[in-house]
């Protein structure tokens, strides 16, 4: 549109910005400053307690093992949504709706969910019991049973976090154009190929959007391994919060704020170079 | 069901199919409504039906006396006042601050639109309740500590770029031709935007509110780190969570998940439309 009063869009974002500054920038500059300083002075104090605790390797090494498990996981359990509910006619919108109702739920509240199906009385031993697989009560949350806790946990994420990799992935099917598929379906190809060489390689920006988003939220992860684990299962966040709530430590704090940071940075960078989106099409 | 059209002898592989399908939409859809039903059960159960064993997953012995009872423990109300309020902050900042910027990313053309795209895709690589560490030194010097307004301000960071980029995608489907048309019979750009725009986009806008209040809603981490007395529900819950017994945890729950859910079923029609866009 031509506009010869061009400070109009200025006017429109300056309210942002100047928002985005204060309580963005800002406050990411001194996280990182709080990191590498000791009273007020360059240090790396803060990163060697942070190294030395206990919990640190820990929470580092449960924190990539939950992203890596849970993932994948949902991006294929998000595919798999995307392919059945493209072949539904009626019924379609009940469905869609239904899958995506854990968009609404928080990590807490997720947490808080399978926390009613995994407690020692809860659902699970109670069907297990049924079955005649456990004799009684089984504690699968305790720091006794590790490898139980990590896999309530990633269970707990995936149910709430692949709604909204499903909303990702069917708005990236609802644009590829149907022409695509019926040409190749002309030319002979079967379902798996036309899946792979046509709706994967046109659904890349939405599968990239999807995995930066999900990654670095699974970085995030802290309240529903909170509400299911208490501090048995030490993750970054968690860790964060607990050296700045209980420790009162802000600088080993923001050592953990930053490192998270600097992971999903990574994590995102590794993104945008492996899959390659045309240009145009980022907003 | 949609009935297929199919000849004789594939009736029956197409049917199998068409079962398969079915059935795995069905078992995703109980992935989905199993628990939350179970959960409820749990916060309606009251303490009987935590120690109830084995359970049976019939809605036996339920009524809603434990979670009234759970309602008049002391803090829930005041903390889901306050998440209310919270939300109702970061909806109005988010809408006020957010919506002006993604009219002028929709309409015009100008220096550094790059480099304020950049900026807002930046903030959804970061983790950023973790920008709440720092502002607690802030909030307390400036008195937004422990306040609502401090965590509603917080939230706002998370839903802001949100906003922009979801009220751009808005603003670019009210077709351009429409506003020339009301500038040459005379409205003002201001009117032009009030008469036409303005209800065009409401709807979409509406949507892009009810997003920034459930945003508001479910974060724990700033909202726990940033009050102490003042605490929203999720970050009253977690503090309380390792001392409260199980039901009433279950029924935190359940009080997080009700009002989201309404929320998420109210914009159900925006929600592809709006992240097919805003995820390009």
């Amino acid at each position: 549109m031509a506009n010869k009063r061009s400070w109009i869009p200025y006017l429109l974002i300056l309210p942002s910005v100047a928002f985005l500054a204060l309580l963005f920038v800002v406050p990411l500059v001194q996280t990182i400053w709080l990191a590498v300083s000791e009273n007020g002075a360059p240090s790396l104090a803060n990163a060697q307690r942070m190294a030395s605790d206990i919990n640190f390797t820990r929470s580092v090494k449960n924190t990539f093992l939950l992203a890596i498990a849970v993932v994948p996981v949902q991006i294929a359990i998000a595919l798999a949504m995307g392919t059945m509910v493209s072949k539904v006619g009626p019924g379609r919108e009940t469905i869609l709706w239904i899958w995506t109702i854990p968009l609404g739920i928080s990590d807490l509240a997720a947490g808080l969910v399978w926390l009613s199906i995994l407690q020692n009385t809860g659902y699970l031993n109670s069907v297990l019991f049924g079955l005649g697989i456990i004799e009684q009560r089984t504690g699968w949350l305790s720091y006794q049973t590790p490898i139980a806790l990590f896999f309530a946990i990633a269970v707990a994420e995936i149910w709430r976090g692949t709604a909204i990799v499903m909303v990702i992935i069917v708005s990236g099917l609802n644009q590829v154009p149907k022409e695509f598929k019926e040409a190749a379906e002309i030319f002979g190809a079967g379902p798996r190929t036309r899946f792979l060489r046509i709706t994967l390689p046109l659904i890349r920006p939405a599968l990239q959007s999807a995995l930066i988003l999900r990654t670095v939220l699974a970085f995030e992860v802290f309240a529903v391994v909170y509400a299911l684990g208490g501090r048995n299962f030490p993750v970054l966040v968690g860790e964060a919060y607990t050296w700045q709530n209980q420790n009162q430590n802000y600088g080993v704090a923001a050592v953990y704020a930053v490192l998270i940071m600097m992971i999903s940075l990574a994590a995102t960078l590794i993104y945008l170079r492996v899959i390659k989106v045309d240009p145009e099409r980022l907003p | 069901m949609s009935a297929t059209g199919n000849t004789a002898n594939t009736a029956g592989f197409v049917s199998s199919r068409r079962w398969l399908l079915w059935s795995g939409i069905v078992a995703l859809c109980a992935w989905v409504l199993v628990p939350i039903y179970l959960v409820a059960l749990g916060a309606l159960g009251g303490r009987q039906g935590v120690y109830q064993w084995p359970k049976t997953g019939l809605p036996t012995g339920i009524s809603l006396d434990p979670f009234i009872l759970f309602l008049k423990t002391e803090g829930v109300v005041q903390s889901f006042l306050n998440s209310l309020g919270a939300a109702g902050i970061t909806v109005a900042l988010s809408i006020l601050l957010g919506a002006p910027a993604g009219y002028a990313l929709a309409r015009y053309d100008f220096w550094g639109k790059d480099s304020y795209r950049l900026l807002v895709l930046l903030t959804r690589a970061f983790p950023l309740a973790i920008l709440a560490l720092p502002l607690t030194v802030s909030y307390i010097r400036l008195g937004l500590y422990d306040t609502i307004i401090g965590v509603g301000l917080i939230h706002t960071v998370l839903a802001l770029p949100f906003a922009a980029l979801v009220t751009q995608a808005i603003f670019l489907g009210v077709p351009k031709e429409l506003e020339e048309a009301a500038w040459v019979f005379g409205c003002t750009r201001v009117q032009a935007f009030l008469k036409i725009v303005a209800p065009l986009a409401l709807p979409g806008i509406v949507a892009t509110a009810v997003f920034a209040f459930v945003i508001s809603w479910n974060e724990v981490f700033a909202a726990s780190v940033l009050t102490v007395r003042n605490r929203t529900l999720t970050a009253y819950l977690l503090t309380v969570l390792s001392e409260s017994p199980m039901h009433y945890r279950f029924a935190g729950g359940l009080m997080l998940i009700l009002p989201s859910v309404v929320f998420i079923f109210a914009v159900r029609r925006y929600l592809f439309a709006i992240w097919g866009i805003s995820s390009k």
